[in-house]
């Protein structure tokens, strides 16, 4: 399996390492500008990962403000107008910031790998969709210093919060949203046709890795709706700016309307962010389970049924605006709906696991916390989607804790169970295994912490979105708050872990894994710059 | 698609980036197109609560005196307009079929001259396909001076054919300013007491 391809002798490119230590010779651009113009598949990777880490400790660093701000009842550190950004910037950061492009940021470095591509089919739009992301986030980050403040009317951006009452900050807004959006849409583009054109021979749809299969269908997704969040966005563009009355009552226009549009791009969206984590754990449980991932099959179809239902299930989001009841009926069976498919994956990963032989290295780990939290996260989306029930849970605690469930022991885990796993193919080198055991602890404990207890206080009737709250509520939100201190600070050893492994650490094999089969460990560790310049020989391990 | 000897991926590239592409531009005019598709499903289903923009005439004369319908007028101001909206009825019983009038008083209590519209929702929305008015200051906007006000009908007809579980009809009417925007389209023409479409 682990057969060493020698370096390939590149024309014109070192062999530097993509963590970037190795120094580069030959003519390529040195220091700054070999990051600016690079092409390199692996490269743009790790500049994604970067990029996505520090956005994860910046829009950290906002829901530390509100826990700060929510440890008691009453105002005691920031304006309640302050606190709005936070919330606001936490949920746009964090889902356009730090998850997206994480899961961009993993796929570039490892669908070519796992699929025997030497690089995406477009290398060049590569560097492009990437160097989009730093001026789009510069530039949202920089409304919170322009007069009027940043975006405070929530990450859904609700019109008329955000046309008649927004500040005016807003054009800024929905232009960096528009960069951001062209950024995805050009990552999903690249990775389509990479995984469509560029396989290894031999290698047919159904041999693919599920990582690569699950962003595969995330591309589409992104493809199917990013263009209508772009459409969203220009007509709020339009109604602040040019006098249009889409989202107005006053001149015609429905604000209503502003919700379908939205949760027509907001419900897929929030399956891209979780597609990619099905995909990264279905392939870090067989490894450790030493077993072949049960119903590979029936992973794909149910990722690709999520997918399709994702379409019919928007105003699931709104059931409270008034719709009728034939309405309120079909978005809550199509809702319920879902978790069929998602049960079958569920299943799958729990008979992947049964008599394997398990190890609990850190990748596992997270693999495992992924499944047990992100399952509990899946039944209160359950709860939610029955229309009466909702009625009382809308816009309460009980939404946040739901969806914090999938989002930070889900997805959030799944990329760092994805780090771990990739990181000795990356760098070299284990990561440190007693650290890595450390963060992993003190995360989930952190994220039960903070996002447990939302349920209750949610269920007795906090809203969500408040600076300051009734007092009945102080105990819950003082042991919320705690937690999310811890589950803060721990992120800080997942830094030390990294940076230790590009360091230095116990040397990795090529197959680092010992029951890792796909075609990535068939590379060295640390990968090579260039690799698979002439396709691998790929044997379907299947009858 | 898995051929043992590498192919040149370039015409398979671009093929799927071609596609790919189709795909977007489709989806962002679909966007658009769903604001108009919006409309026209709200109109044939009465799903907004939204009442026809223009005055329309009796459906029928004969009234259907075998039930009663509760008729609720509220209004509402707005933040940033000192404006007031009255009725001078709040409640009325009716029966289906029969025309009615009920007053609505306008009034600047601000220190400018400022322009608004009131904006209709019905509730519950299916009854907006059968709420028909003959007269509404609704139709355009009004402008009033400082302290100036005006009293302007609304005259209504519920039809027969209002669904039978309908027992109760809320027409909501929200003040909105409207902004003096410099490309105002018809030039602000004055109102005075009395003064109605």
């Amino acid at each position: 399996m682990a057969t060493h391809l020698p370096p390939k002798p590149a024309p014109q490119y070192s062999e530097a390492t993509a963590g970037g230590m190795a120094g580069a010779h030959h003519d390529r651009p040195r220091g700054l500008m070999r990051w600016v113009l690079t092409t390199n598949h692996k490269e743009i990777g790790t500049l994604y990962l970067i990029f996505s880490l520090t956005m994860f400790f910046i829009g950290g660093i906002f829901a530390m403000v509100v826990r700060a701000e929510l440890f008691q009842p009453g105002l005691q550190l920031v304006q309640p107008e302050f606190f709005n950004q936070m919330t606001t910037m936490h949920g746009l950061i964090m889902v356009f910031g730090a998850v997206m492009p994480a899961f961009v940021g993993l796929a570039n470095w490892m669908v070519p790998l796992q699929v025997g591509a030497p690089d995406m089919a477009l290398p060049r739009l590569n560097n492009f969709s990437f160097w989009l992301l730093p001026v789009a986030f510069t530039l949202l980050l920089a409304t919170l210093f322009m007069p009027g403040g940043g975006p405070d009317f929530g990450w859904t951006f609700y019109a008329p919060l955000s046309t008649t009452y927004a500040p005016p900050s807003t054009t800024f807004f929905i232009f960096s949203l528009h960069l951001a959006g062209i950024s995805s849409i050009l990552g999903a583009i690249n990775i389509i046709a990479t995984i469509l054109n560029l396989r290894a021979p031999g290698m047919r749809m159904m041999d693919m890795p599920l990582f690569v299969w699950t962003w595969l269908i995330t591309a589409f997704l992104l493809i199917a709706v990013m263009p209508v969040l772009a459409g969203v966005i220009t007509m709020m563009l339009l109604d602040i700016n040019f006098g249009t009355s889409f989202f107005n009552a006053a001149g015609g226009g429905d604000p209503v309307l502003f919700q379908h549009l939205f949760w027509f791009f907001g419900h897929p969206e929030v399956y891209i962010m979780i597609l990619p984590a099905f995909g990264i754990v279905s392939v870090i449980i067989p490894t450790f389970a030493r077993k072949r991932l049960f119903g590979y099959a029936s992973m794909v179809y149910a990722t690709a049924s999520i997918a399709i239902l994702s379409f019919l299930v928007w105003a699931h989001h709104m059931f409270i605006v008034g719709l009728p009841l034939v309405a309120e009926l079909f978005f809550m069976y199509t809702t319920m709906l879902i978790a069929v498919p998602t049960g079958v994956k569920v299943f799958n990963w729990i008979a992947t696991l049964f008599q394997g032989s398990i190890t609990f290295e850190p990748p596992m780990l997270f693999a495992l916390a992924f499944v047990v939290l992100f399952t509990i996260g899946g039944f209160s989306g359950l709860m939610l989607a029955i229309a009466p029930a909702d009625f009382q849970y809308h816009d309460t605690y009980f939404v946040v804790a739901h969806f914090h469930y999938v989002l930070v022991p889900g997805a959030v885990f799944a990329i760092m169970a994805g780090v771990y796993y990739w990181l000795p193919k990356w760098t070299g080198h284990y990561p440190h295994l007693r650290l890595a055991q450390w963060h992993f602890w003190l995360s989930v404990i952190g994220v039960n912490l903070t996002f447990f207890p939302m349920h209750f206080s949610g269920l007795a009737g906090m809203p969500r979105r408040i600076p300051d709250y009734a007092l009945q509520f102080a105990d819950f939100n003082m042991v919320t708050s705690l937690g999310a201190f811890l589950f803060g600070a721990s992120q800080l050893l997942f830094v030390a872990v990294v940076i230790l492994c590009i360091r230095g650490g116990e040397k990795a094999p090529a197959q680092a894994w010992e029951g890792a089969e796909d075609l990535e460990w068939t590379v060295p560790s640390p990968a090579p710059l260039h690799t698979f310049d002439t396709p691998p020989d790929f044997k379907p391990d299947q009858p | 698609m898995s051929h043992r000897s590498a192919p040149d991926p370039r015409p398979g590239v671009r093929r799927t980036v071609m596609r790919t592409l189709v795909v977007l531009a489709g989806m962002f005019a679909f966007a658009f197109a769903l604001v108009p598709l919006y409309d026209v499903f709200c109109q044939v289903t009465g799903l907004n609560g939204k009442t026809s923009g223009s005055a329309q005439t009796l459906a029928h004369d004969d009234v259907d005196t075998s039930r009663t319908v509760t008729m609720q007028f509220i209004t509402r101001g707005s933040q940033g307009l000192p404006w007031q909206l009255e009725s001078d009825i709040r409640q009325m019983r009716l029966h289906p079929g029969q025309r009615e009038e009920v007053r609505f008083t306008f009034r600047n209590l601000g220190d400018q001259t400022t322009r608004a519209r009131a904006v209709p929702s019905v509730s519950p929305a299916e009854a907006s396909l059968h709420l028909r008015k003959l007269a509404c200051f609704c139709f355009q906007e009004q402008q009033l001076a400082a302290g100036e006000g005006f009293e302007a009908p609304l005259v209504f007809q519920l039809t027969r054919d209002l669904p039978a579980e309908i027992k109760t009809v809320t027409l909501v009417y929200t003040l909105y300013p409207v902004q003096q925007a410099p490309l105002a389209r018809v030039p602000a023409a004055p109102i005075s007491e009395g003064d109605e479409a």
